[in-house]
């Protein structure tokens, strides 16, 4: 057994089922996230990853089963609870708030209680160490920047919350390779600074690399799951769920 | 729709006929004319359906139809001599289309809340102009005639009287009923219905969306007129207090509270309004809105689907 | 030419500058409560029927405390925080619950809330019309009219309110809520800001600018249960044109509208001029129906 499992897993995904009105997405997923963990969850598009993260950011609520986050069962509490108790979202399409500037869209995340003005200092400094670019254009508004400013904000804004587990939704889609090995070293600062990250992407050879462990999804259930080590992308298991 | 809810439905409609038929054989005055009343309210809320409850459009602006409907009898009942039936009901008719088509030509392009809001400050301009126009429609005073007899021509010609006009105002709002249903039930009532769960997707199929919602607004305030021409004949006035916006408030009250989507319902929920305002003004006399708004706000919340839903959920317990 | 100089003569140009400075009295007044509308409805969804109420309210709040205080600004004051904290109970019992569920029940439930306010108001104070006294007297001789200074003040407090508030949104802490709320809700809330608290705080904040057009407005005219419905068809109007949810636009728009409005009452009577506003609004929406002073949507 990894030394991951053997830890209480930082969340835990148990059976969820989730409806938009009539549509059942998710069929029973169950996974888990220990701490400090990257795992990865691969599938096509339209098998739920998304609605997963969904639902576990509490964006969603889940018709039946149970999340857990760090051994307390959080399934029906607002999105902004989570966000508090250390769960940061990086959606899909970004979503920075366009109309504030770089500086007040981190601010969202930053003025929070019982954080003191030395940390907050602290964090913006490590911030716009990680992300030069994001220094540079501080004061700009937030949708003047380009589409991979913007993807290096979405992920700076959800650090702010000082989380303990980031949800990135697709962080690769439509970058640029430059670009999409600098978010692979995001990806890696935040592993080697002890944040779990639940990875959903559709650049499998990138999860493969950045992972410990893996889930594929079909169909709004989890089909496979395993080390990332054992998995390579030319395998028949990632060819039946991902081939095209 | 198959024999067997046919059937149902035939007798359960004769029998609410039947029932109200021989109202005036057993009620007192009073109620013989509040349930006169709530009939033609109730034509007023079944004709406010159309758009709320089948195309999905709040409208705020019954209160113009209805209030074009009055003043458009009122205007035969004074000009023509002698005073006739059949031509109140059509120049109250023309009145309200008119005000429909204008309503429908400037509204129908807008979305949920501007449509709403829209419709809402058409009706207070037919009400400042109403109010305004003290030569032609007697301003804040209104105007006042005498009731036409009840003249089927070449039959019958007799003056009203209080049994001879409930019945009258039934049978027009049961054909009225009858007439809307069979609509509701038609092909274009069937894309009323679909503009109103999904207007994108009506549209993308190819309907022409606008045509249709105006045509639902146009419909709307023929049947929102006629109640106004009803509720003139009964009354024997016509006053721009009936225009005023909060008419079509109370009506989408009567919509809610009875169910909307249902043709019944508003006619049910006219009632019940009526009934738990005659009830509070014993207690509180002119407040009575307060209570009785109140009961409609917890509706809102609590109460969606109306009375008539909650009875069919009720029912099917 | 001499026909262009007769017509130029029969400009009254006094009673136009007179109407410059009513409309834009108005106007101010106006946009303090469309303020309060529009930024209500930018940020969730809510089509506030009953902010003509609110507005009533204060009036009325204003009217009590004058009575027991004498003091204009304390009754500013009480009438502000007093209606905010009315307006954040509404909204907690009665349109918290609604959402979610389709837009159309807002407006049901804040038609209902209206519908009790004034009734309330008209069974706890009466039909006959109160007077809230100016804070001070005075005239400066406008052309052949002794004008009140009292109306410049309202003009000059309602921009200070709106200014004021203004750089809350841009500066203040909480103000960054706001916008961001505004802007995307849900992910205002996957950054931890309590969004359900900030909908009541903005909406106690546009109660609160209702009421405080009721007191600043009250000693023009009588204070009575119905003041609320001719300036609630207004706001909507204004918040219409000037583009909904666009705070920038409803003020302008304000100003725009109470202009033409006095402009138009050099010629017809007060109660037709209402009408230039309904022509607006009908031309608004024939040809930019987003709003007159929104940029052409993309």
């Amino acid at each position: 057994m990894s030394a991951a499992e053997r830890v209480e897993p930082l969340v835990s995904v148990e059976d969820i089922h989730t409806y938009y009105g009539k549509s059942h997405i998710l069929h029973g997923v169950s996974l888990h996230v220990g701490p400090g963990e990257v795992v990865g969850l691969l599938g096509r598009n339209g098998v739920g990853k998304s609605t997963t993260l969904k639902t576990i950011m509490g964006l969603v609520y889940p018709d039946k089963g149970r999340i857990l986050f760090a051994g307390k069962p959080v399934e029906g509490l607002p999105a902004h609870k989570l966000a508090r108790l250390g769960i940061g979202y990086v959606p899909e399409d970004r979503r920075i708030f366009r109309l504030l500037t770089v500086m007040e869209n981190l601010r969202t995340g930053l003025d929070r209680q019982g954080v003191t003005e030395a940390r907050k200092r602290a964090l913006l400094d490590k911030v716009f160490a990680y992300f030069p670019v994001l220094a540079e254009r501080r004061n700009q508004a937030g949708g003047t920047l380009s589409g991979g400013e913007q993807q290096v904000l979405a992920i700076a804004r959800a650090m702010m919350l000082e989380p303990k587990i980031i949800l990135l939704d697709e962080p690769t889609e439509g970058l640029m390779p430059r670009m999409v090995s600098q978010i692979r070293q995001i990806i890696d600062a935040l592993h080697r600074d002890g944040v779990a990250i639940l990875l959903v992407e559709q650049n499998v050879p990138l999860t493969l690399e950045a992972s410990d462990r893996v889930y594929v999804m079909e169909k709004g259930t989890v089909r496979h799951h395993a080390a990332a080590s054992d998995l390579k992308v030319g395998d028949a298991v990632i060819q039946q769920y991902l081939g095209v | 729709m198959n024999t067997r809810h046919s059937t149902i439905f035939w007798t359960g409609f004769a029998v609410v006929m039947a029932l109200l038929a021989i109202a005036p054989f057993v009620l007192p005055e009073f109620w013989r004319r509040f349930l006169t009343e709530i009939l033609i309210w109730g034509l007023l809320a079944m004709s406010s359906d159309i758009l709320i409850g089948y195309t999905g459009m709040v409208s705020f602006g019954h209160s113009a139809f209805f209030g074009l409907g009055m003043y458009g009898a009122a205007a035969a009942l004074l000009t023509v001599r002698p005073p006739n039936l059949w031509l109140a009901i059509a120049y109250g008719l023309v009145g309200a289309a008119g005000v429909a088509l204008f309503v429908a030509y400037f509204s129908t392009r807008l979305r949920d809340i501007y449509f709403a809001i829209t419709t809402l400050i058409f009706s207070q301009i037919f009400y400042v102009i109403i109010f305004t126009w003290t030569e032609v429609t007697g301003g804040e005073n209104g105007l006042t005639f005498s009731r036409p007899r009840l003249t089927i021509p070449g039959l019958y010609s007799e003056p009203f009287d209080s049994a001879t006009l409930h019945w009258f105002v039934l049978v027009v709002v049961a054909a009225s009923y009858l007439i809307l249903r069979r609509i509701t039930q038609s092909p274009f009532g069937m894309v009323l219905q679909s503009i109103r769960e999904n207007e994108p997707r009506t549209r993308a199929i190819g309907y022409a969306v606008e045509r249709y919602k105006m045509v639902a607004v146009m419909l709307s305030g023929l049947f929102a007129g006629l109640a106004g021409v009803l509720y003139a004949i009964q009354n024997r006035f016509a006053a721009p207090d009936f225009v005023y916006f909060l008419v079509s408030g109370e009506t989408v009250i009567f919509n809610v509270m009875g169910g909307i989507g249902t043709l019944v319902g508003p006619i049910v929920g006219a009632g019940f309004f009526l009934l738990l305002r005659e009830g509070f003004s014993r207690f509180f006399t002119e407040f009575y809105l307060i209570p009785v708004g109140i009961i409609f706000i917890a509706m809102v919340i609590f109460m969606p689907q109306g009375l008539l839903g909650f009875a069919r959920r009720w029912l099917n317990r | 030419m001499d026909a262009v100089a007769a017509f130029l003569e029969t400009i009254p140009y006094d009673q136009i500058l007179i109407q410059t400075v009513n409309g834009i009295v108005t106007g101010m007044i106006l946009a303090l409560v469309a303020s309060g509308l529009t930024l209500i409805f930018g940020i969730m969804d809510v089509v506030n029927f009953a902010h003509g109420e609110l507005f009533m309210l204060g009036a009325y709040v204003g009217v009590i405390v004058m009575a027991n205080t004498g003091n204009f600004w304390v009754a500013l004051l009480l009438a502000t925080i007093t209606v905010a904290l009315i307006g954040a109970a509404l909204q907690v019992t009665t349109l918290r619950p609604l959402i979610g569920r389709d837009p159309l029940t807002t407006i049901l439930a804040t038609f209902g809330i209206s519908l009790v306010l004034q009734n309330y108001a008209l069974w706890a104070f009466g039909p006959v019309a109160r007077k809230i006294q100016e804070p001070f007297s005075g005239h400066f001789t406008l052309f052949y009219l002794e004008y009140p200074w009292y109306r410049i003040l309202i003009a000059g407090l309602s921009a200070a309110i709106i200014g004021a508030f203004w750089l809350f949104l841009k500066y203040g802490k909480y103000g960054i809520w706001i916008r961001a709320t505004t802007q995307d809700r849900v992910m205002a809330q996957a950054m931890g800001i309590p969004v359900p608290w900030v909908h009541t705080f903005v909406f106690a904040i546009g109660a609160g600018m209702a009421a405080a057009s009721g007191v600043l407005f009250g000693p023009l005219v009588g204070v009575n249960h119905a003041m609320g419905l001719d300036w609630v068809l207004k706001a909507f109007i204004v918040v219409v044109v000037g583009g909904m949810g666009n705070l920038g636009g409803s003020i302008a728009a304000s100003i725009f509208i109470s202009l033409l409005e006095a402009y138009a009452s050099i010629w017809v009577s007060p109660a037709q001029a209402v009408i230039v506003s309904f022509v607006v609004l009908v031309l608004t929406l024939l040809f930019r129906p987003t709003g007159l002073f929104v940029p052409t949507p993309k």
